[in-house]
């Protein structure tokens, strides 16, 4: 009897390897993804993200050699973990020497942690793909009160047309831990491919993560990311999103707040130009009392680009006690570039300070004249203005090293000096 | 070094607000200009460094020896053109040095000038914020922002030290100053005099001239130069307000 596949997800993946595992969360997923659809525009959370004609597209899973050397950032003295189209390249990857810091595949993961953890959290379309044919990723122990000796450098590279890099990455900081993970998104020659990548990660008890993400990927791809982090008691979380590549790109980062006495920031910077599409999507769930968190976005929008910007903070009954601020601002710098920015707060407690705007304006007229006053040039006040709109988002990059290859793509890609 | 003949101006699709004036400002010459709102004092600004949004429909202004109404507002400043805001712009995120070595290097680059060295360029800046009693911290912090009303003035004339016109442009700037403040940006400004630059002084109230010593007085009224005379002018105007001098044309 021929089975007639009548629904677009299982098309989507028909081709997918079947990995012979007796992976629990595989599985789950797998079954997860039978009910499942993709998004349309009609559901609130994809409004003005339309991934329709990117699904249609059948994609594989193949690997791929690349030179590495071409993605690698100077002097960043780094845990170097390379994926190529989503699967894990040892011979690329440098491994330290680093008592804090335990490497392995994400299959040695414990499932029942993980399961555990992360019940009730929610899934989407593209984290259950993800999960059920990931074919490559890491579970990043940082050891309890240790300091991580060196940054974990994550470098994905999409090498070929039609890819789909399906890799998964978990990351335990255990109590009183400290670390910094820097995950980088390459292409080359990839012409509609996709990025499919989930990272998620647990902070433990007066444990400390930060995480810069800077993708950088080739304006024909498609890059879809799930990002969810569970912060427990007295923790800090720093998060900063960097983008300036992919066709479509949807950031989706959760962070749900377990425990009283944490703070969390999140910042983001994201500059699109020709028809690229930047969604940043966020959610913070502040579930205890006395906890602050800070997050700020910030988009400069060229060409026919589209931004999106979709910010919730929650905090719940129980959450007394929290200091919440969010701001999205905006620069326009085309007639034709627009930015769809939703700033939102639930708040079911009494007790709580909270804050939230959203900005979208053209470069200040007034500045650029009195710029010129001056003798600068029209392209010198506008990269003038455009570094110091962004520049305290990508100044929150402490890593130097990072901060000087991000320096660099800008000066080299859009002609700004910071 | 600056012939204004016959300059008729609109705001675009507008009312014209100057209506043929004429101006000569020679080397060395401290010039003010002084009328009742609305005469058209601002707009004589705005025109002059190149504002977006006013036409020229008539007249010339020739400095020196260049068409300037032909060139951009960034290639006026080069050719040694400056003009002091009567409300300076708040920039946030741009530090007054970082623009003002945007600025410096690129007016080196059009005038064929040797690039200005970290050092070099330091030291101006050290000479120029102690000449307007301007705190470091100020050049170093974004353009105006949080800056009081006295300081954005000061950074007015710290920028002019810095780029050396030939030809300031002050509009308005006793404008919210306090008597220590009008003190040092005066002082600041007589400082910059020299015989090969020269200074137009646009302002209100004759306080500013007592400090800052001007050649010429001239009146503005709506939309051109009705009368010139000596800093005694400005004494006169003081006591007597505008209306005499309509009357006495009249007559």
């Amino acid at each position: 009897m021929e089975l007639v596949v009548d629904n677009k997800v299982l098309e989507f993946v028909a081709d997918f390897k079947k990995q012979d595992t007796e992976s629990k969360v595989r599985k789950q997923a797998l079954d997860a993804l039978n009910g499942m659809d993709f998004p349309t525009t009609r559901v609130e959370d994809w409004k003005y993200t339309r991934v329709a004609k990117y699904v249609k597209k059948k994609y594989k899973q193949v690997q791929a050699s690349v030179n590495v050397e071409d993605y690698t950032i100077a002097d960043l003295n780094a845990h170097q973990l390379v994926f190529v189209n989503g699967y894990y390249d040892e011979n690329l990857s440098t491994i330290l020497e680093d008592d804090a810091v335990s490497i392995r595949n994400i299959e040695d993961l414990d499932e029942d942690y993980y399961s555990d953890l992360l019940e009730d959290t929610e899934e989407n379309v593209f984290s259950l793909i993800n999960k059920a044919y990931q074919t490559g990723g890491v579970f990043i122990q940082i050891k309890k009160n240790k300091k991580a000796n060196y940054p974990i450098h994550l470098m994905h590279i999409l090498d070929g047309e039609e890819v789909i890099a399906n890799a998964r990455h978990f990351v335990l900081s255990e109590n009183g831990s400290q670390a910094e993970i820097v995950a980088t998104y390459h292409s080359k020659n990839s012409a509609n491919s996709f990025t499919n990548v989930v990272l998620e990660g647990n902070i433990e008890s007066n444990a400390s993560l930060t995480i810069n993400k800077f993708q950088t990927e080739a304006k024909d791809v498609l890059h879809m990311s799930n990002e969810l982090f569970i912060q427990d008691e007295s923790s800090n979380f720093l998060i900063n999103t960097i983008t300036t590549g992919g066709l479509l790109t949807r950031n989706g980062l959760n962070v749900i707040v377990e425990g009283e006495n944490c703070h969390t920031e999140m910042n983001g910077a994201y500059l699109g130009t020709e028809k690229q599409h930047i969604d940043n999507h966020t959610i913070i769930d502040q579930l205890y009392s006395n906890c602050t968190s800070s997050e700020s976005y910030k988009g400069v929008m060229d060409g026919k680009s589209v931004g999106v910007f979709n910010g919730k903070v929650i905090v719940r009954q129980d959450a007394q006690k929290i200091e919440a601020y969010q701001s999205n601002k905006n620069i326009l710098l085309s007639k034709t570039a627009s930015v769809n920015s939703k700033p939102e707060l639930e708040i079911y407690a009494d007790d709580v300070r909270c804050s939230h705007g959203s900005t979208i304006g053209e470069l200040d007229q007034e500045a650029i004249f009195y710029l010129r006053t001056r003798g600068v040039s029209v392209a010198s006040a506008k990269q003038l203005l455009v570094s110091g709109f962004i520049g305290d988002v990508l100044n929150k990059v402490k890593n130097e090293a990072l901060r000087a290859n991000i320096d660099q793509l800008f000066l080299n890609d859009f002609g700004w000096k910071f | 070094m600056l012939t204004i003949k016959n300059l008729h101006a609109s705001v675009e699709e507008g009312a014209e607000i100057l209506k043929g004036l004429n101006l000569e400002v020679k080397a060395g010459e401290v010039h003010a200009i002084m009328g009742p709102n609305g005469s058209g004092k601002s707009t004589l600004a705005s025109v002059l460094a190149g504002k977006d949004g006013y036409e020229v429909t008539e007249g010339s202004v020739d400095f020196e020896g260049i068409d300037l109404l032909d060139l951009d507002a960034e290639d006026r400043a080069k050719e040694g053109l400056f003009l002091a805001f009567q409300y300076p712009v708040e920039i946030p995120g741009v530090s007054n040095v970082n623009f003002l070595r945007t600025a410096m290097n690129e007016i080196r680059e059009y005038r064929k000038e040797d690039k200005l060295s970290a050092k070099e360029f330091l030291a101006k800046v050290k000479v120029a914020s102690n000449l307007v009693e301007l705190d470091d911290k100020l050049a170093s912090r974004a353009v105006n922002v949080g800056f009081s009303g006295g300081e954005k003035k000061r950074n007015e004339i710290f920028q002019m030290a810095m780029l050396e016109p030939k030809l300031a442009i002050l509009d308005e700037t006793d404008s919210g100053l306090d008597i220590d403040a009008l003190r040092i940006v005066s002082e600041g400004v007589n400082k910059l005099r020299s015989k090969n630059n020269a200074i137009i002084l646009i302002t209100h109230y004759q306080r500013l001239l007592e400090y800052i010593k001007p050649d010429f007085v001239h009146v503005l009224n709506d939309g051109k130069i009705i009368k010139t005379g000596n800093k005694d002018l400005a004494l006169e105007l003081e006591e007597k307000g505008y209306d005499w001098i309509n009357e006495e044309i009249a007559k």
